[in-house]
Formats: C-alpha cells, sequence, structure tokens
C-alpha cells in the first residue's frame, strides 16, 4: 500500500516541479498579498477631514475648536464661514465631519447652562463615522467636565475641591498599542492558505477526470483511498511551506509578535490543513470539471471568510450568522493563530478549538472518501 | 468583423454556459448568496460586549457602577472574578473581553478629593472592537461621575445645581443610522460582478486549448476581435442579470436606499462589465492550463477588490504608497461610483473622474484583451 501511495507522491511532485510557472503562482501572489493586506487592511481612524464652523467667536468656542486641532483623530482641512459651506464641505466628500458652534455658546455655558455644539457626519462609511463619533464625544467631554470644575472653582473653591471626577483608566492587553496590523495579519496567514490550499486540491483530482487521465489511474492496482492520500499529501506540504513562508513575512516584516509555541502553532495548521484539504477533495468529487470546481471554490470561498470572525465580529451577526460560524474550519483556525500570536496562551486553553477543528477535518475527510468512491463507479 | 461569425459564436458560448446548469446556477446564486451574507452578516459595530468585573471593594459604589454597565446595551456583565489570575484566565480564553477593576479603596477614593479611578482591563487582539469598547465604557463612566457629582452637589446646601456642559448634537448623513449595511451593500453589486465576470471568463481559453478544441476554433474564418465579443457577450449578459438581482434585493430586501439615476447605474455597470470580462478573457489567453488561470484570476480579483476598493476598509487611511496603488485598481473606481449612486444620489456629473477612469480602463484593458489573441498553435 505504501508502495503505491509512494508512487503517487512521485508522480504528484514531479507534476508540481515540471510545471516552471506553479512554484511561482504558489508563492508569490501569497506573499504580495500579505503585504498588501498588513498595510491596506485598517479599521483605523486617523486624521478625519474636519470642517469648522465657529459662529460664536468667544475664547471658549475657540478652547473647544482648539482641542479638536489637536487631537491626532482629526484634521482640520477647512475653517466654514456659513452653515451652508459647512454642509457644501461635507455634499462634496472634502470634509467627513463638520463641528458647528452656533452663537451664544460662551453665553450659556457662563450662564451654568447646556450648550449645544452640532455635529455632521459623513455616514457612507458606517464604521468610520461610529468611531469618528465616538472621539468627538471624547473631546466634547472631556471639555465639559474640565469647564465645568473651572466654573465651579471660581464660583465656590471649597465644593469644588471636595467634588470628585471618577475615569476610566483603560489598559488594552495583547495589542497595547491598538496596532490593526497585528489583528489582521494573523487571519490573512489563515485566509490566504485556505484560497491556495482548496483551490489546489480542488484541481487536483477534477483535472484528471476532465483530461482524461483519472481512468488510466483507475486501471492500475492503485485503491481511491490510496490515491486520495498520495493526492492530499503534497498539498499539506505546498499547505506548510505556505504557511511559514507568510508567518515568516508577518513577523520578520510587520513585526507581529509571535508569543506562544511552534509547536502549538504546527498542531493547529496540520488540523485546519486537513479541514481545507478535505474541502478541497469535496469539491473535487462534486465536479465534473475544472469550471464547475473553479466556480464552486469562488462560491464558498467568500462566505467562510465572512463568517470567519476575520474582519467583522462574530459576536455582532445576527444569532442564525452566529450558529453557521460554528461549521466552519476557519473561525477556529483563527482564535487558533491569533491566540498563538497575540495572547501566547498553549494547548489547555485552545482545546475547544482543536478538538472543533480535528472533528470538521475528520467529518469532511471521511465523506470525501466516502464520495470519492461514488464519483468514480 | 462579420456579425454573422460574432452571432454563432456567441450561440455556441450560450450554449456551453446552458448546458452546464451547475456553473449557470452558480452565477446566479452569487449575488443572492453573497449580499445576504454581507447584509445580514458585516457589522463591525458592537453590542453586548462581554464584561467580567473584578471587585475588590464590594460597596454601594460598584454595585451602581456596575448596574451603569449592565444597562448600556453595549456591555452584558457575565461573571465576577476574584483574583488577579483570574483576570488572566478570562482574558485568555476568551470568555470575557473586557475586565472592569474596582479598586479596594473606591469609595476612600470617591469620598475623597477630585479624582478616583476605575481600570478597564481590554483585550486589544481586535483593536477595532477594543477602541469601541472603550469609547463606550469611557462614556459609561463619564454617566457614572456626573452622577455621583450631582448627588454630591444636591446634599451641599446652599450649592447650585451647575450642569455647565457642553451638548453633543449629532446629525449622520448619507446613512442617517449608520448602518453597516448600507455602506457595506453597494460595493457588493461592484465584488459579485468581479468574481462572476472572473469564474466565467478566465477559463474560457484554457478549456479550449485543454479540450483540444482550440484546433477547430482556429481553423475557422474567424477574427481574433469576433472571437473576443463572441465569447463574452453571454458573459455580459449574465454580468448585467446579476447586477439587477443585486440591485433589486438590495433596495427591496435590505431597504438601501437607491438615490440615484438607473441610467448611470447601467451605463457604469456596462463599463465596469467590460472591463472585468477583458481582464479574464486575457488572463485566459495569457495562461493556458486551468489550475493556473484560475489561481490567477482568484488572486487579481478577490484580493483589489477586498482590499483596495475602498468597498470595506478606507482608502483614506491607508499608507500614501498603498493608496497610490488603488489608482490602479479598476474597482477603487466602480465602488466609488456605486456609494455615490447609491448613497448620496450623486450624478454622473459630479463623478467625472472615476467615469473616465473606468472608460479608459475598459478601452485599454478591450485592446489588450484582443491584441492577447493569436491564431497559432504551440
Amino acid at each position: 500500500m505504501f508502495e503505491r501511495i509512494w508512487h503517487v507522491l512521485v508522480k504528484e511532485f514531479l507534476e508540481l516541479r515540471r510545471d516552471r510557472w506553479a512554484r511561482f503562482r504558489l508563492l508569490v501572489p501569497p506573499l504580495l498579498q500579505v503585504l498588501v493586506f498588513g498595510y491596506a487592511a485598517t479599521f483605523e481612524v486617523f486624521g478625519v477631514s474636519t470642517a469648522v464652523l465657529d459662529l460664536d467667536h468667544s475664547q471658549e468656542s475657540r478652547a473647544l475648536v482648539a482641542e479638536f486641532a489637536s487631537n491626532p483623530h482629526f484634521r482640520i482641512v477647512q475653517m466654514a464661514s456659513s452653515q451652508h459651506e459647512a454642509e457644501a464641505a461635507i455634499d462634496d466628500s472634502s470634509a467627513a465631519v463638520a463641528i458647528i458652534v452656533h452663537a451664544g455658546f460662551a453665553r450659556l455655558l457662563r450662564k451654568g447652562q447646556s450648550a449645544p455644539v452640532q455635529v455632521l457626519v459623513d455616514g457612507t462609511n458606517s464604521n468610520s463615522a461610529l468611531i469618528a463619533l465616538g472621539y468627538v464625544g471624547a473631546i466634547v467631554n472631556d471639555y465639559s467636565q474640565s469647564y465645568r470644575s473651572d466654573l465651579l472653582e471660581r464660583i465656590n473653591p471649597r465644593v469644588a475641591g471636595s467634588l470628585v471626577t471618577i475615569t476610566l483608566d483603560d489598559r488594552p492587553w495583547y495589542n497595547t498599542s491598538l496596532n490593526s496590523r497585528w489583528f489582521f495579519v494573523p487571519g490573512v496567514i489563515a485566509t490566504i492558505t485556505l484560497i491556495m490550499v482548496v483551490n489546489l486540491t480542488a484541481f487536483a483530482i477534477v483535472r484528471e477526470r476532465e483530461v482524461g487521465t483519472l481512468e488510466q489511474l483507475m486501471v492500475t492496482p492503485l485503491r481511491p483511498f490510496e490515491l486520495i492520500v498520495g493526492k492530499t499529501i503534497p498539498f499539506f506540504f505546498v499547505g506548510l511551506g505556505l504557511m511559514a513562508a507568510v508567518t515568516l513575512v508577518g513577523t520578520l516584516w510587520f513585526r507581529v509578535p509571535f508569543r506562544g509555541s511552534l509547536a502549538v502553532l504546527l498542531l493547529g495548521t496540520s488540523l485546519y490543513l486537513l479541514s481545507t484539504l478535505s474541502l478541497g477533495l469535496m469539491i473535487s468529487t462534486v465536479c465534473k470539471t475544472q469550471q464547475q470546481a473553479f466556480a464552486t471554490n469562488f462560491f464558498l470561498v467568500n462566505p467562510l471568510f465572512i463568517l470567519s470572525g476575520f474582519a467583522f465580529p462574530i459576536s455582532s451577526m445576527p444569532p442564525f450568522l452566529q450558529w453557521l460560524t460554528y461549521a466552519n474550519p476557519v473561525r477556529y483556525f483563527i482564535v487558533i493563530i491569533r491566540s498563538v500570536f497575540l495572547k501566547g496562551v498553549g494547548v489547555a486553553v485552545l482545546a475547544p478549538q482543536l478538538l472543533a477543528l480535528a472533528a470538521i477535518g475528520i467529518v469532511l475527510m471521511g465523506a470525501a472518501t466516502l464520495r470519492f468512491h461514488k464519483s468514480i463507479d | 468583423m462579420k456579425l454573422r461569425r460574432i452571432r454563432a459564436l456567441a450561440t455556441k458560448e450560450l450554449l456551453q454556459v446552458v448546458r452546464d446548469p451547475r456553473s449557470l446556477m452558480l452565477a446566479l446564486l452569487m449575488p443572492v448568496m453573497q449580499l445576504l451574507l454581507l447584509g445580514y452578516g458585516v457589522n463591525l459595530d458592537i453590542s453586548h460586549v462581554p464584561v467580567c468585573v473584578y471587585d475588590q471593594e464590594g460597596s454601594q459604589f460598584s454595585q451602581s457602577l456596575f448596574k451603569h454597565f449592565q444597562a448600556s446595551p453595549y456591555f452584558r456583565i457575565v461573571s465576577s472574578i476574584h483574583s488577579d489570575r483570574g483576570i488572566r484566565r478570562a482574558m485568555d480564553d476568551g470568555t470575557c473581553r473586557m475586565v472592569l477593576v474596582v479598586p479596594a479603596d473606591f469609595s476612600r477614593q470617591i469620598n475623597g478629593p477630585r479624582h478616583a479611578s476605575v481600570q478597564a482591563i481590554v483585550d486589544a487582539t481586535d483593536d477595532n472592537t477594543a477602541t469601541l469598547a472603550t469609547a463606550y465604557a469611557q462614556v459609561v463612566v463619564a454617566g457614572f461621575s456626573s452622577d455621583v457629582q450631582l448627588n454630591m452637589m444636591e446634599r451641599t446646601r446652599g450649592m447650585p445645581l451647575l450642569p455647565a456642559s457642553v451638548a453633543q448634537q449629532s446629525r449622520v448623513w448619507f446613512n442617517e443610522d449608520l448602518e453597516s449595511r448600507n455602506f457595506i451593500i453597494p460595493g457588493v453589486v461592484a465584488l459579485v460582478l468581479a468574481l462572476v465576470g472572473a469564474q466565467l471568463t478566465s477559463l474560457t481559453i484554457a478549456r479550449e486549448w485543454e479540450r483540444g478544441t482550440m484546433e477547430l476554433l482556429i481553423s475557422t474564418p474567424v477574427t481574433p476581435m469576433e472571437l473576443l465579443i463572441g465569447k463574452l457577450l453571454p458573459y455580459f449578459g449574465i454580468g448585467l442579470v446579476d447586477a439587477l438581482i443585486c440591485l433589486l434585493f438590495a433596495v427591496f430586501w435590505f431597504d438601501v436606499p437607491f438615490r440615484g439615476g438607473l441610467a448611470a447605474l447601467l451605463f457604469t455597470t456596462s463599463l465596469f462589465l467590460v472591463v472585468v470580462l477583458s481582464v479574464g478573457y486575457f488572463i485566459s489567453v495569457v495562461v493556458p492550463n486551468q489550475i493556473g488561470a484560475s489561481q490567477i484570476a482568484l488572486v487579481i480579483t478577490i484580493m483589489p477588490i477586498t482590499l483596495l476598493s475602498g468597498y470595506t476598509f478606507p482608502i483614506d487611511q491607508m499608507p500614501a504608497v498603498i493608496r497610490g496603488v488603488t489608482y490602479g485598481i479598476y474597482a477603487r473606481y466602480y465602488v466609488t461610483i456605486l456609494k455615490s449612486l447609491f448613497l448620496k444620489g450623486s450624478s454622473l456629473h459630479a463623478l467625472w473622474f472615476p467615469l473616465l477612469a473606468l472608460a479608459a480602463y475598459a478601452a485599454i484593458t478591450a485592446l489588450l484583451a484582443a491584441r492577447s489573441f493569436r491564431k497559432r498553435i504551440g
């Protein structure tokens, strides 16, 4: 049996080696993707283009505007002179936020009343808008608090001295500088491996079928199971190599910390590859032509992405979609790879994810083998 | 160029599509599935973030603070912790994304002068969620703080209540409820067309080579230009149907506003389809085996569209070099146009730059695709 598997292996490796293009295709695009992705993928919000309209011209309004000017999350691009001008800036996208201080702002504040500040936001990009609004809120809040304590100080120093302000002292863990790259790069490693491995495996068998060489293989003493093993092992190594290359770029180029152990990552990767290889095999048993395999692959890749928590938090999805994510191997591997990179946790903590991956891999592999038997009859 | 030959080729290609019902089904199901998934699955706002509390004091104040958190829709207190090691464990295994630590002398701090603080340990693995959660927690604590202050002022005799504060009145334009859906779905049209286009065309020539039918095709009097048009016409039709499905679904199912003109949408969509199909065809000519073509197509379509088109990740936040690269990504222009047409209702007049760029791309890619094919064997 091993001898026959060995022969398939040799054949597969030879095919890979004789296709000079293949090596290029296998390595260059994934590396390119990590590089671009590492730079492009961010939900951070800095330097939001801001238009300011100050109709009050008071010390107070200028102080508030100065708070925005000195905050790195905002970049004042325009001092508008009328409401119309401020609105036009949002309309033609030259500003994403407009801060409007109406006349009478300082008068209200000095009387100890509540003074409104109008904020216009371009909501086209809902996420950026949300985050920008959060920063506006924080600035306005801070300003309010310090204005109030200054006012109290002047009116009644004794009471002011006894008043307390309670603040939140936030400590981000694992990614102390809130760097988007640290969040995305490990996820990219998982998704790129998914794209490449599923595609390669899906084509492997369909191609033999379409070109007609599958029948030749079937008249040899080779058993279907042996063919599957021989076909998938090379891709397993291709997957491992890919993972290693992409991980190196992540740690050496993007300086994402690697705090866990390589052994845990290797274990997780192997289980992940088991699932992705099986998925590819599954596709190749269902499809008759490479065209179909390709279409199916395209059809599946995006849902696997979106339902993996790779960019969009699973906890914000409706319950039905959340349930679906449990069947997605990528979901588990993303938790594993992120935890190994950033949290540095071991097998004990990751046991649920590892077990889930193993279970999905075994079920898929079993199903693919059964289907394969049927599809060659 | 003869119309008769183009028609014959288009008919052949159409028959091939229709007789492979599975591929056709996938092409038509694609928009529905993508829209459902992205429409429901993509939500970057947070809600019910699991919070653990570590109350080192156990006073009325700490209880009241927790009530403030419990009342916020953004947080959900899941369990309490009683040791420093417990924090590590809860954070490591993801039981909670935030731990609130109330210090043992919290009441004394509050009754003392000036300043008291609560610690929030945040799981920043996901920096976006962490940023939002911290901002919301800050608001909750600020609310708690002014409650405590007002309480104190009330108790101090002869002290007037002084709200003296700045009230933020926000108005959001174009996407009034800040629905992620309205932001994502217009871009999905571009994603769907690019995926379907690449999927249908990028193997079309490679397949003829691998199957051996290319020699037949070459021996016919068809010219390269006729071949291009004839091969792509049916797919152009499928692409338009897909775009229509997307539009209907977006507007009637997801209630995404469509404020622009239909003619403008049809025109730009046609331009984009020409680009996408020509690129697919070009790949197919240049890479004459199906595996290779499929890999190149995957890389060329999925990555630029999801990353560099501005459909999810804002282009203005990218480093300058990458921002420069996005100008070379044709999907970028289409996504800009789609978002403006859907949400802002811009006229084509205001969109002249992306429109011009898209038209230039259409001309260049179509020309390249037509030129790439040579009637030669080997």
